[in-house]
């Protein structure tokens, strides 16, 4: 039971599922941490592409008989890297630089797992199977995880100040360029920590989906990024919850969960636009009420 | 309508460098390509000087602006900002920048108060967790731009002129000894142009830092500057307002005229 003195009521009842529980509450937590920055560098889908690259990781990892998660964590790192470099160094069009080492790593993950002589295939990696995890690999999540919400706490107002104006903040003698490799680094970090919960084809929607929807409500950067953390982990432990009731897929659980979210928050903002609309100032009341 | 007729562009440069200058410029060149944007540029800002680099759309004031904060190398020349090159500058915080506006997404969720305090920064150290004076110092830099009221507000709500208040605040806030603005009055209406020239002269007259201010349209300052620049590819006029005055110019009241006498100065020996 990991270890915990408490019992915990069901769902997460079960060793299995208070494994899960710790592991999805982590990644809950640190995916939308690191996607309110990059969400604000318009670079979304960073997380996306580098989750495909963490599949050739996998992939060299059954080839090599190398731990599936420090691989694919050495090889995800190496591509942030690579992309940040291409990117400063506009060597390529952005997008097209991201697309050729994106494909490429997927390319790369599909053929290499195709020659591993073991019997593992990588669709746990695919669409996460945290429900199989093992306490070594949750321990691990939850080491990643704590490397992420340290490097933020020390590094965030930094990578705020280089959100807000790049120019101004390396005017200001902040090292933006090595803030940005930070990023795109800890980019790399969360999507592997994600990689066994809920897949490194939905890791992208955790990154992004919670800080859409906190956005919508939050009014500070403070408040949207501690917001979409609240996001994330209640999507967490709702889809957990949801995936146990019903034997859903856990990964794609919680990301339906946090795409509701979103609709919910939307709602509430639309509700709350139209309760503005139906009381309108009194000078327009006035002019209203004006003889025609 | 003015009729300048300048004496040769020579004449116009009199030889106004202060002894010890916090930034200063030195037979700066820049090309893109073929084209060259700067031909030999010289100029220096001293320490508490208000002043002005003008110039019409097209001058190359952008250009110099970045190359004089560093974030481009000049082709030939060279730049100083307090005895330092831009670059190797060990304390940052002595240059403060104010953009020609908000770069920031409109859809970014930053209030007032945290787009100012991430102007601190600099001067606080970017590793370290703010210290009272640096609150204060925020605080201080909010209250001289008259925004204290509107520090919780988001800055997608705010108006242009409220807008480039907030970037002065936040150069402000690491409590420079030199403030580069770029083009600030851009698109502000007259009623917030009072207030950003008060924070300037505050500044100056309080603080003792140095302003540059680099703009085509100097109306809003005009009577408070120490120094003039005007810039057309290379320096056509450097020296004070009176001497500018005693040319038959005046910034303060023929604001709308300004574009028009610039394009009268013209170095006699285009290079």
């Amino acid at each position: 039971m990991l270890g915990m003195p408490w019992a915990l009521p069901w769902p997460f009842d079960r060793e299995y599922m208070q494994l899960a529980l710790l592991a999805g509450v982590v990644v809950g937590a640190t995916a939308p941490l690191i996607g309110t920055f990059i969400v604000q560098r318009g670079m979304s889908l960073l997380g996306d592409g580098l989750g495909h690259v963490a599949v050739a990781g996998v992939g060299a990892s059954l080839l090599l008989g190398t731990s599936p998660t420090w691989t694919a964590l050495a090889v995800a790192v190496v591509a942030a890297l690579l992309i940040e470099w291409l990117r400063t160094r506009e060597a390529a069009s952005g997008d097209l630089a991201l697309a050729l080492v994106f494909y490429g790593g997927i390319a790369a993950g599909v053929v290499l797992a195709s020659r591993s002589a073991t019997n593992t295939n990588l669709e746990p990696y695919l669409f996460g199977s945290i429900l199989t995890a093992t306490p070594g690999d949750v321990w691990t999540v939850v080491g990643l995880g704590a490397v992420i919400v340290i490097a933020i706490a020390i590094a965030g107002p930094a990578l705020l100040a280089v959100v807000l104006d790049e120019d101004a903040a390396r005017v200001a003698g902040i090292p933006a360029r090595a803030l940005n490799a930070l990023l795109a680094v800890l980019t790399a970090v969360t999507v592997v920590a994600a990689m066994r919960i809920v897949g490194v084809l939905l890791v992208a929607a955790l990154m992004v989906l919670p800080v859409a929807t906190s956005r919508l409500l939050a009014r500070s950067f403070r408040t949207t990024l501690l917001g979409a953390m609240a996001v994330g982990v209640i999507s967490a432990v709702l889809g957990l919850a949801a995936a146990r009731q019903w034997a859903l897929a856990a990964g794609g659980t919680i990301v339906l969960v946090s795409a509701l979210s979103f609709a919910v928050a939307s709602l509430i903002v639309s509700v709350r636009r139209r309760g503005g609309v139906a009381t309108p100032p009194a000078d327009t009341g006035a002019l209203l009420s004006g003889p025609h | 309508m003015l009729n300048l007729e300048p004496e040769p562009g020579a004449a116009l440069v009199a030889d106004s460098r202060p002894a010890a200058p916090v930034l200063a410029a030195e037979h700066v060149s820049f090309r893109y390509g073929n084209d060259e944007v700067l031909h030999d540029v010289s100029l220096a800002v001293g320490a508490g000087e208000f002043a002005a680099l003008a110039g019409p759309n097209g001058s190359g004031k952008s250009t110099l602006l970045r190359i004089l904060l560093g974030l481009l190398p000049p082709s030939s020349g060279t730049v100083q900002a307090f005895g330092s090159e831009p670059r190797s500058l060990r304390d940052r915080w002595r240059v403060g920048y104010v953009p020609q506006r908000l770069r920031i997404a409109p859809d970014l969720p930053a209030t007032v108060h945290e787009v100012v305090t991430s102007g601190r920064l600099p001067k606080q150290g970017w590793w370290r967790r703010a210290r009272r004076s640096d609150r204060e110092a925020v605080d201080h830099a909010l209250e001289s731009v008259a925004l204290t009221d509107l520090r919780s507000r988001r800055m997608a709500e705010l108006s242009g002129g409220q807008q480039q208040r907030v970037l002065i605040a936040k150069a402000l806030a690491a409590e420079p000894e030199l403030l580069v603005l770029d083009e600030p009055v851009a698109g502000v209406d007259v009623d917030a142009q009072g207030l950003f020239r008060d924070s300037l002269v505050h500044l100056v007259r309080e603080h003792g830092a140095a302003v540059l201010l680099v703009s085509h349209e100097l109306g809003a300052v005009a009577d408070d500057l120490d120094h003039v620049i005007v810039l057309k590819r290379s320096v056509v006029f450097d020296g004070t307002p009176a001497e500018l005055a005693a040319t038959g110019v005046s910034l303060g009241v023929h604001r709308d005229d300004l574009p028009l006498w610039l394009e009268e100065l013209r170095p006699e020996e285009w290079p």
